[in-house]
């Protein structure tokens, strides 16, 4: 009703000339009339289900509960049996090592590329719409495709670094607990090099040419330029990358369980991976919920960086 | 072929499921099924095996004048769909369950005891009735079953003069003998999921080992089998990341003599004329001992639908469905054995080459008989276990000690 009444609201007020007062009103009613449909849009489908998450963290949630609609409270049992569980314990560590390793890696190459695509050259775009693709295949298709890949015995990486000897016995990339968290981390970053690439490019393209010159003028060396010019300028936008990548790696899952399942011996377990197992393997939904709701918790922590950098930023602008 | 089901995040599949239980609860008051139309909810995504269910159900609903819809959704997601249609008043009047998720749906009360409804289960081999049971209680039956046993490659076994293994002993020699360049003599999934924990089963099961006591001590022989055969070099370390598909490509594309596998590949298999296999029996530890492999396949359950005359109609067509002549029928089909002792005799008879699949189902041990709603926690401690000793991170006693108490850990 509001939204039907606030848009009809422009055309009466042209004809008829209002008190100034109605007329803030009537500006009033159609700010909210606009905002109305993506707040009851959040309303229903992120704060619904966020507080219903939480609730359910502190409910002895099982399959029963879905017949009998009964879920007793029961306090903080849920989230006392998740932190003596050792699977979320080193689940912790594992996503910790995997976030951070795989930031470095994709934000490092992707720069680098980032900055040598910057230099006009024959072929730069045709090569760059070429390195996009690994971000245009779904995750779980990479992930299975480098399963193969990366096979003990029969796996292409192998047998290349065999032939080259590079090494002499194959690399048990995905069947050794002490090396499965490495190679995962490794096809996650092949997986985000062509999204750092892409916006830090962009964030190249907007630094004023005529900076450059005058760096060179002042006899700034190649390295001299990208630490004093390069770098500051596009710190906006390496905040994006950063922050935007550790939300969608902190919480990754189908790369995992396509991979390398949780395994071998639990070596690969991330919050992700041990909320799915909690929920839908094991059915205990409380569970689940404790480390879905650490999740949200860590991503909030983050968002709310990101938006605070992105406001400061607008704050700033033109 | 799992592992290509995309699988949303967990908080974000609850999330979702929350929003659609809100939408679907506001409009489910309007929800009156269609009278002439049964519904089933089954895994039968493949568009072959789809239509192959499909021409069964209308064979025989036919004669009662109804039709019905199947809705398919992977295998993995079966009980989250169902759970979510429970919570919305809408569940099919069919449920087709696994095995092994049946103890979790009537331990909530979903299901309607089968002799309520009037499925006759009378001539069903005692080991489906198992499958389908939870405490005393029969909630599903299965059409037909299937289980594990060692398929191995004829030509390679003949150049290497050796006969099929039938103990552990035999298994580790003949596994050796046949391991040559890049073939390697046995191969079997390890994976830490389901695949996984199917074909460790007739290993730990024969030895004596007790899922529902796993540190007993009688399950660590099994485990220290597998290791064995790792260490020797006859099976590759990188069964730990192989579930039963890749295992099945292995054998096809020579690189194993020997594998654990199941009936499910034996399309695949047939496709390649030139690769010459047959079926044996697992090995046993000791001569002269019975496989007990797991026994496998999904069951037809009637959930609580409140609505009695539904519930009939549905137990007459699974009725129909389990008739002798379906059952050979829907056993050939889908290369499993009929769970009606007479059919399967008539299967045997028909198929000799899948003979010891038929024979080890007479054997076979379901997976929730003695652990119940509790088997998803023990079967991921007991990939836990597998995993933990195959990579050298744990001796069999101290990994099964610790799977005992990871399994037991929520209660």
């Amino acid at each position: 009703m509001t939204i039907t009444a606030a848009v009809q609201a422009p055309p009466a007020g042209s004809t008829a000339a209002g008190t100034p007062g109605a007329h803030r009103r009537r500006d009033t009613l159609l700010r909210w009339g606009f905002a109305a449909p993506a707040v009851l849009y959040m309303l229903a489908f992120f704060g619904y289900p966020l507080v219903r998450n939480v609730v359910m963290s502190l409910q002895h949630y099982t399959p029963r509960s879905f017949f009998t609609g009964e879920s007793p409270f029961n306090g903080f049992d849920n989230w006392r049996a998740v932190f003596d569980n050792p699977l979320f314990t080193g689940s912790l560590w594992h996503t910790l090592v995997f976030t951070l390793g795989s930031l470095l890696g994709q934000f490092v190459l992707g720069l680098a590329l980032a900055v040598f695509f910057s230099r006009r050259f024959r072929l730069s775009g045709f090569v760059r719409a070429v390195l996009l693709l690994p971000w245009l295949v779904p995750m779980v298709v990479s992930a299975v495709v480098w399963r193969k890949l990366l096979d003990q015995d029969t796996g292409v990486i192998n047998s290349l670094l065999t032939n080259l000897h590079i090494v002499s016995s194959p690399v048990p990339w995905l069947s050794s607990p002490g090396v499965a968290l490495l190679s995962a981390t490794l096809v996650n970053i092949w997986i985000g090099i062509p999204f750092n690439m892409v916006i830090l490019y962009g964030g190249l393209q907007e630094i004023p040419r005529d900076l450059y010159e005058a760096a060179a003028l002042d006899g700034a060396g190649a390295w001299r330029t990208f630490r004093s010019v390069t770098l500051p300028l596009l710190r906006p936008v390496v905040t994006v990358v950063l922050v935007l990548g550790f939300m969608s790696t902190v919480k990754i899952l189908d790369l995992i369980l396509a991979l390398t399942g949780g395994g071998p011996a639990d070596s690969t377990q991330t919050l992700g991976t041990v909320t799915y197992q909690l929920s839908f393997q094991e059915l205990d939904f409380g569970q689940g919920a404790v480390v879905g709701d650490i999740l949200i918790l860590v991503s909030a922590v983050f968002a709310v960086l990101y938006l605070r950098f992105n406001r400061a930023n607008l704050g700033q602008g033109k | 072929m799992h592992l290509l089901r995309r699988r949303p995040p967990a908080s974000v599949a609850i999330a979702t499921a929350t929003a659609l239980l809100t939408v679907a609860g506001l409009a489910g008051c309007g929800n009156v099924p269609d009278p002439g139309t049964i519904t089933v909810l089954n895994s039968a995504t493949d568009t072959l095996e789809h239509d192959q269910e499909q021409k069964f159900f209308d064979v025989c609903a036919k004669p009662l004048g109804v039709k019905v819809r199947q809705t398919s959704v992977p295998a993995d997601q079966v009980v989250s769909k169902a759970l979510r249609m429970a919570s919305s008043r809408s569940l099919t009047d069919i449920l087709e369950l696994d095995g092994s998720d049946v103890p979790q749906f009537a331990d909530t009360g979903g299901l309607v005891p089968l002799k309520n409804t009037g499925v006759d289960v009378s001539g069903m081999s005692g080991s489906a009735i198992t499958m389908g049971s939870f405490g005393g209680t029969l909630y599903g039956i299965a059409r037909s079953v299937n289980s594990l046993a060692l398929i191995y490659n004829v030509d390679l076994l003949k150049k290497a003069g050796v006969e099929p293994p039938t103990t552990w002993d035999e298994l580790k020699v003949t596994a050796r003998k046949l391991t040559h360049g890049k073939t390697y003599g046995m191969a079997f999934s390890a994976t830490p999921d389901a695949d996984g924990v199917y074909q460790f089963l007739p290993f730990f099961w024969s030895g004596g080992g007790d899922e529902a006591h796993l540190d007993n001590g009688k399950g660590a022989p099994a485990l220290q089998l597998w290791t064995d055969l790792v260490h020797q070099k006859s099976a590759s370390s990188a069964a730990v990341t192989w579930n039963q598909q890749d295992v099945n490509d292995q054998f096809i594309a020579g690189r194993t003599a020997m594998m654990i596998n199941g009936p499910w590949q034996v399309p695949v298999l047939s496709e390649h004329k030139d690769l010459h296999w047959a079926v044996a029996a697992i090995p046993v530890p000791r001569a002269g001992g019975t496989p007990v492999p797991p026994i496998g396949g999904t069951v037809m359950t009637v959930p609580q639908t409140k609505d009695k005359q539904r519930q009939g109609t549905a137990a007459k067509i699974i009725n129909c469905l389990n008739e002798r002549k379906n059952q050979v029928a829907w056993g050939e089909a889908v290369n499993n054995v009929p769970t009606r002792t007479s059919a399967a005799a008539a299967y045997k008879a028909r198929n000799p080459k899948l003979g010891a699949f038929a024979d080890e189902v007479a054997t076979a041990r379901s997976r929730t008989d003695r652990v119940g709603a509790h088997w998803p926690a023990v079967s991921d401690a007991l990939a836990g276990a597998f995993q933990s000793v195959l990579t050298g991170r744990s001796t069999p006693e101290a990994a099964l000690k610790q799977a005992q108490s990871r399994a037991t850990a929520g209660e």
